[in-house]
């Protein structure tokens, strides 16, 4: 086994969503490069439960990369910077021993922190609501093939399907827009033939609630897409664009 | 929501605004640096286009108050996106961006030309307006030649032999006469480089970005956009510059 590491942590800390909130350093010793960085975090909290302290809250769930509730800005880089990698697939042999590491929440209007390193995501689930979704009759199971979808828009949507709502792009960008996210929704529905019906309905609506939820514009300096786990390509965003524009001039109200 | 408060009052809305605006304005800088351009054949050739286009009349106008609500709406919309931006993120980070793969850095940190954008575009208008109380409304306190009045430079209808006594709209400008005082005061110059520097560092970015928020811009072409925006930026500057540094270096001089 590697040699272990000793980090130290500035790790944000505030009580609830009114708390104005505050740096805190902890020590992260005895750390195996082998540890996920979620797994680092729990090290310190048994250590801090142990002495009678409030453990750092984060989100936190399959520990496996697709669930998108882990959520943390790592030396000022959401998710900690590694290629198409969520924080808790990220391991500490990418830190080196003795360095301070920086933890902060996602900073955003729309994405208040409610403790520690939680924030409340609710926002996206309201932009979901608005049209990231199908209306599709329930009964029996369609045939498989009843639907012909070509390979190539089929693979696309699958790209834009794999957004799992993190929120990283949020973020990283300097304006705290939410445009990946949305774009990755709007397109991976409208490239399939069961998302047309809504196709307009869809992009108005569920850009009205982006805006309505107080997230940024796009710059397009390309930050989200460098920091998504799943690496959503900045090219949805331009498809969304589209998809707005075609929205506007086919049907112009939601 | 009908079509105009769905361009106008929403963010992907307001970036087509900001978009077509800045296509449009791209297309007068380009247009203003080929006519300037004209003052490396002479006097009579840079006189004589000046006059044409005066003699369009009622299209000046159009061409003008065009421009002018270009440049409104592009304004408008540039201050409008950038407060929401502030107002989305209140509080920033503490910590600068280290990625663990640090050679990620230069993709997650947005370029110095993408965050200025609101600064380099302001001081460009700031510019514009002085470009303009300089050579158009030809406001003699500015130009720093020492009060000259470039409201007395008229040339006979040769284009090139200077007239003692001419008046607006019977006489033709001297807009050569101009060019050269107006930029042998090196302060002006100075100045005029540093603002056409801005304008390109401005485009450098804009050129590129426009054809995102007009969702035409993808991965097969985007590095063709991006050359495109960096080399057409470069040109520009070249273009313009290559005037007071001709007119200092007295490569273009009166007679």
């Amino acid at each position: 086994m590697d040699k272990l590491m000793n980090l130290k942590l500035k790790v944000w800390r505030q009580d609830d969503a009114d708390d104005v909130g505050r740096f805190e350093e902890y020590q992260a010793d005895d750390i195996s490069p082998d540890m996920s960085f979620l797994e680092m975090l729990d090290v310190v909290n048994e250590g801090l439960i142990g002495s009678g302290k409030e453990p750092i809250a984060f989100d936190s769930d399959c520990r496996e990369g697709i669930c998108g509730s882990c959520s943390m800005v790592i030396n000022g880089t959401a998710h900690g910077g590694q290629k198409g990698t969520t924080a808790c697939q990220l391991h500490m042999r990418h830190f080196s021993d003795g360095m301070t590491i920086t933890i902060e929440p996602w900073r955003a209007t729309a994405f208040p922190v409610h403790r520690d390193l939680v924030v409340d995501r609710t926002a996206f689930d309201r932009i979901q609501q608005k049209g990231g979704f199908i209306s599709v009759r329930t009964g029996s199971v369609p045939d498989a093939n009843a639907i012909p979808v070509s390979k190539d828009e089929s693979d696309l949507a699958m790209d834009a399907a794999q957004c799992i709502g993190c929120g990283a792009c949020v973020a990283a960008c300097k304006n705290a827009s939410a445009m990946l996210f949305v774009a990755a929704k709007i397109s991976h529905l409208s490239l399939v033939p069961q998302g047309q019906p809504e196709r307009e309905r869809r992009a108005l609506a569920m850009v009205k609630q982006m805006d309505d939820e107080g997230f940024g514009n796009c710059t397009v300096t390309g930050s989200c897409e460098a920091v998504c786990p799943k690496e959503i390509s900045l090219d949805f965003i331009a498809r969304m664009n589209r998809e707005y524009g075609r929205a506007l001039i086919k049907k112009g109200t939601i | 929501m009908d079509f105009i408060t769905g361009i106008f009052k929403t963010s992907l809305g307001r970036k087509y605004v900001m978009a077509i605006t800045g296509a449009g304005l791209f297309g007068f800088v380009v247009m203003h640096m080929l006519g300037n351009l004209l003052v490396f054949a002479g006097p009579a050739a840079i006189n004589e286009y000046a006059a044409k286009l005066h003699a369009l009349g009622p299209l000046l106008w159009v061409a003008r108050i065009g421009l002018l609500g270009m440049v409104g709406l592009h304004i408008w919309s540039a201050i409008k996106l950038t407060s929401e931006n502030r107002e989305a993120r209140t509080v920033e980070y503490d910590a600068a961006a280290e990625p663990v793969d640090a050679h990620r850095r230069g993709d997650i940190v947005a370029k110095f030309a993408a965050r200025t954008m609101i600064f380099s575009g302001l001081i460009i208008a700031a510019f514009a307006f002085y470009h303009l109380a300089h050579f158009t409304w030809k406001v003699p306190q500015i130009n720093g030649a020492g009060m000259e009045d470039f409201e007395s430079y008229y040339v006979a209808d040769d284009f090139t032999t200077p007239l003692a006594e001419g008046k607006e709209g019977k006489n033709h400008a001297d807009v050569f006469k101009m060019i050269v005082t107006g930029f042998k005061v090196p302060a002006v110059s100075v100045f005029y480089v540093v603002a056409v520097g801005l304008l390109c560092f401005h485009l450098s970015h804009g050129l590129s970005a426009m054809f995102q928020s007009l969702g035409i811009k993808n991965k097969n072409i985007a590095p063709w956009m991006d050359r495109f925006a960096v080399g057409a930026s470069a040109l520009i500057f070249l273009g313009y510059i290559s005037i007071p540094v001709s007119v200092l270096a007295a490569f273009i001089k009166i007679g």
